[in-house]
């Protein structure tokens, strides 16, 4: 019997109509977990790096974490897995909510498309019964709407659906996929979805997940709840608001955005408003956010409540989680909330990513205004700063005239377009929209999170060290007293010394070797969450969350049957961010790309960067342009992708940086 | 169904207080519920065996935890819906019922009626794991003292045949028992 997991993937080819149950190998999972690391196993073996995100053979993959659907809580995480096709890359976007461990119950870890659907069709997954179904009637409609259409047409109340809207079907670059209140919208793998003609996935299992050692395991979640409890009860006390308790930033309970909108960047991620808030938005906001707000909602099996369901009068009911009513708020300069809850409606039906989306429209604006753009382009257009938004939205997410060239994203629009445009995209990484967050000094930390991570957002990749110094050794003291989710006792004394200025402060401190530490605890913890299948909110992503290196391999342990320590636990983490990299490596991503925005920060330090860049391959045992070394593979039974690198002749490149400058 | 009537005894009631509007949907409840009634307990779970379930339609703000309660063979002669404070709630959206009309308290592969037990264990547990689980207090577990008329309980393996005796017929069961003991068959 197989534990936690099922043991049998889906597959499914869609241009044959094949519907196949693949029983999968053990040996994976004692490899890679399950979620991300089997999912980029699977993209290594099955396609070669030369292939177009577009193309057939491109396997998309829907994947549960190892842990989704056991009691574990918030481990409810859906990895989506293709080539992204705005940034060329491994493209792995996740969502909450509740279609993972619906699938685990269905009998399946993973359901892997191939091939196109000549017509638009769902599928409906039923346990054993699998059908792919017409779903011509469904074109165009809203994804939030697909997935209510679906229900009812199935007569399945409990059925979950992941749907995309006419974003996806047009194969716009920012296009999500939507899920009750989850959606994964990073790097446009809605897109894919579409390409592949598949409009939407129902589900509905009534299976059991098996537990290896179930008295084991039930204590070791009963702890983590009860350390969820606590947490509610103490908030982290002298950081902000947000920062203070667990889950994604409660933006659906929150209604003081004093610093989101006086710190972060309004339009083209250019213009900081620093008197922007006052009594009388306070007030606004406040009674905006309330009327529209229905329930506070999580996803399954978590306490915690950072989705809203929002019913604006006389539009349709969608629900809403993190910063979405904010960035179309600040990429539109309007000034009352109201606008953001409106158009995020839209934005949720046509189904395209929240972060990327507004700024590209911003992008836009700001190139009409520079002349780069003109009243051509946008003939029809409204003056209003509301009504000019809704209206590049629709042609963005249709395709039409500058909407086409717009829905590729900034990077590739500004290509496009030409005549300077390159200069107004400012803000992204590896092609990939950035956060509007323009800071001071260089944070050598965030510097290397930004640099090199490999799903190009930095939510996905910070975590629980503390973003900025404390102020007095008094709160330093209380800070790192219950810190028990430090995986070495040296990252506490890195808290007791951070300083605000002086010798020891940004960005000098905390120093390359500490900086490479912190990054790669954080990242590790990321790696794990996304192979278990556990919302990054109650692990890598809060300060001081439930789950930790200490209790990961305890738990994956009680509930697989596998034996694993804290070092079983880490090696696997270096295998699957070695693979993730190598993936990457072979698609062309070298030391040349790894650049946060020019403007991130405004004091920066070229040389310090580049030591923090060389300190931090070489921790991971690469080479100085980024890849990974034949010993670094060999020691992770990676041997196979070293013999293909060698193969591929990258060891024998010349290093990309000098490349760049000849 | 027999019942024996007996003295009057003292008996403690103990009942789920279920807020509405506190639950944020996260069926936590049918995950633990089913994983405790798991053999070995918590074994697996699966909330298709739960016996609480979330009857919950987000667009509509319909946020029902409701606990299985008895078994019937045939459905009601209507069905009642709620409307509260202008919500309309499901149809049968409280019952408690395991029932014909639906496929929620029965188990999924027997199609056995199921029915919440408080977590009945030994030792005694506090409250239900249900209620421990909900971190949001929308399931809060209270017990009071009643003076009752004590009913001895029927064996849960006579409940279950009860309701397939109802579903297929007293011969069919008996018939299809006989012939499983004659075959050595243990089901």
């Amino acid at each position: 019997m197989r534990y936690a997991e099922t043991g049998y993937n889906l597959e499914i080819d869609l241009a044959r109509g094949n519907v196949e149950r693949a029983e999968t190998d053990p040996k994976a999972t004692e490899l890679h977990l399950g979620g991300l690391g089997t999912n980029a196993k699977i993209l290594w073996e099955r396609v070669p790096p030369e292939i177009d995100p577009f193309s057939p053979d491109i396997p998309l993959m829907f994947s549960s974490g190892l842990l989704c659907g056991t009691p574990a809580p918030g481990a409810n995480r859906t990895i989506i897995t293709a080539y992204s096709p705005q940034t060329l890359l491994m493209g792995y976007s996740m969502m909450g909510g509740f279609w993972a461990p619906e699938l685990k119950h269905a009998g399946y870890d993973k359901v892997i498309f191939r091939g196109k659907s000549p017509d638009l069709v769902y599928i409906w997954i039923n346990n054993d019964k699998v059908e792919i179904r017409d779903a011509s009637h469904l074109r165009g409609k809203g994804a939030v709407e697909t997935q209510e259409l679906i229900r009812q047409e199935l007569n399945q109340p409990n059925a979950q659906v992941a749907a995309i809207g006419l974003a996806g079907e047009n194969r716009v670059y920012t296009a999500s996929i939507e899920q009750g209140r989850s959606s994964a919208s990073r790097l446009g793998l809605g897109a894919v979805m579409g390409d592949k003609g598949i409009k939407a996935i129902a589900v509905r299992g009534t299976k059991d997940i098996n537990i290896a050692k179930p008295a084991e395991f039930y204590e070791l979640c009963t702890e983590v709840l009860k350390y969820i409890k606590y947490r509610n009860e103490h908030p982290v006390p002298n950081v902000m608001t947000i920062l203070q308790g667990l889950g994604s930033p409660q933006e659906m309970l929150h209604t003081d955005e004093k610093w989101h909108t006086e710190n972060f960047m309004w339009g083209n991620a250019r213009v900081r408003r620093k008197d922007f808030w006052n009594k009388q938005i306070e007030d606004r906001w406040k009674e905006v956010q309330e009327s529209v707000r229905t329930r506070l909602i999580s996803c399954y099996n978590c306490p915690m409540k950072c989705g809203a369901i929002i019913s604006v009068p006389g539009i349709s009911t969608y629900m809403m989680k993190c910063f979405s009513k904010l960035t179309y708020t600040m990429a539109a300069f309007v000034d009352d909330l109201d606008f953001g809850f409106k158009i995020a409606q839209r934005a949720t039906e046509y189904g395209v990513d929240g972060f990327s989306t507004p700024q590209i429209m911003a992008f836009a604006f700001e190139l009409k205004d520079a002349g780069i753009l003109t009243d051509a382009d946008f003939e029809g257009c409204p003056s209003d700063s509301e009504g000019k938004f809704y209206w590049l939205l629709d042609r963005i997410v249709r395709r039409e005239g500058i909407g086409d060239v717009l829905a590729d994203g900034i990077h590739w629009a500004a290509q496009k377009i030409g005549k300077g445009a390159e200069e107004y995209a400012h803000n992204n990484i590896k092609k990939h929209e950035q956060l509007p967050l323009k800071l001071g000094m260089l944070n050598p930390v965030y510097f290397l999170m930004y640099a090199t991570g490999e799903k190009i957002n930095i939510t996905q990749i910070e975590g629980q060290f503390p973003q900025s110094p404390f102020a007095t050794m008094e709160e330093r003291q209380e800070f790192i007293s219950d810190w028990i989710q430090v995986p070495d006792e040296k990252f506490k004394q890195i808290v007791l010394d951070w300083e605000f200025r002086g010798e020891r402060s940004n960005p000098y401190y905390p120093t390359v070797d500490m900086s490479v530490d912190i990054v790669d605890w954080q990242e590790k913890m990321h790696y794990i969450d996304d192979s278990l299948g556990v919302c990054a909110g109650l692990s890598s992503f809060p300060l001081k969350p439930p789950y930790h290196m200490h209790n990961y391999p305890k738990i994956i342990s009680a509930a697989t049957g596998m034996d694993l320590d804290e070092a079983g636990l880490t090696q696997i983490y270096n295998r699957n961010r070695n693979l993730v990299r190598a993936i990457n490596v072979r698609r062309g991503l070298r030391r040349i790309d790894e650049k946060p925005p020019q403007d991130h920060w405004k004091k920066r330090f070229p040389e310090l960067e580049e030591q923090l860049l060389d300190a931090y391959y070489k921790f991971k045992g690469w080479n100085n342009d980024g890849v990974p070394t034949k010993e670094t593979l060999e020691a992770l039974d990676l041997g196979y992708i070293a013999e293909d690198f060698e193969q591929r002749g990258i060891y024998d490149e010349e290093p990309s940086t000098k490349k760049a400058s000849a | 169904m027999v019942t024996v009537m007996a003295e009057k005894k003292k008996k403690i009631v103990k009942t789920i207080k279920v807020d509405l509007d506190k639950c944020n949907g996260c069926r936590a409840c049918e995950v633990i519920c089913s994983a405790f009634h798991a053999e070995p307990k918590y074994s697996s779970n699966n909330p298709a065996r739960s016996r609480i379930r979330m009857i919950r339609h987000p667009i509509r703000d319909v946020y029902v935890p409701v606990y299985a309660g008895e078994y019937t063979s045939a459905e009601c002669m209507g069905r009642d819906k709620y409307i509260i404070d202008g919500k309309e709630y499901d149809e049968c959206g409280f019952c408690r019922a395991s029932c014909p009309s639906r496929d929620a308290f029965k188990e999924p592969d027997s199609g056995l009626p199921l029915k919440c037990d408080m977590c009945e264990d030994d030792p005694p547990r506090e409250k239900p794991l249900c209620v421990e689980w909900c971190l949001n207090d929308a399931l809060i577990y209270e017990e009071r003292e009643e003076e009752v008329d004590e009913e001895v309980k029927m064996e849960d393996v006579e409940i279950g045949l009860t309701s397939l005796i109802d579903k297929y017929g007293k011969e069919k069961v008996i018939d299809t028992i006989t012939r499983m003991a004659e075959k050595g068959k243990n089901p």
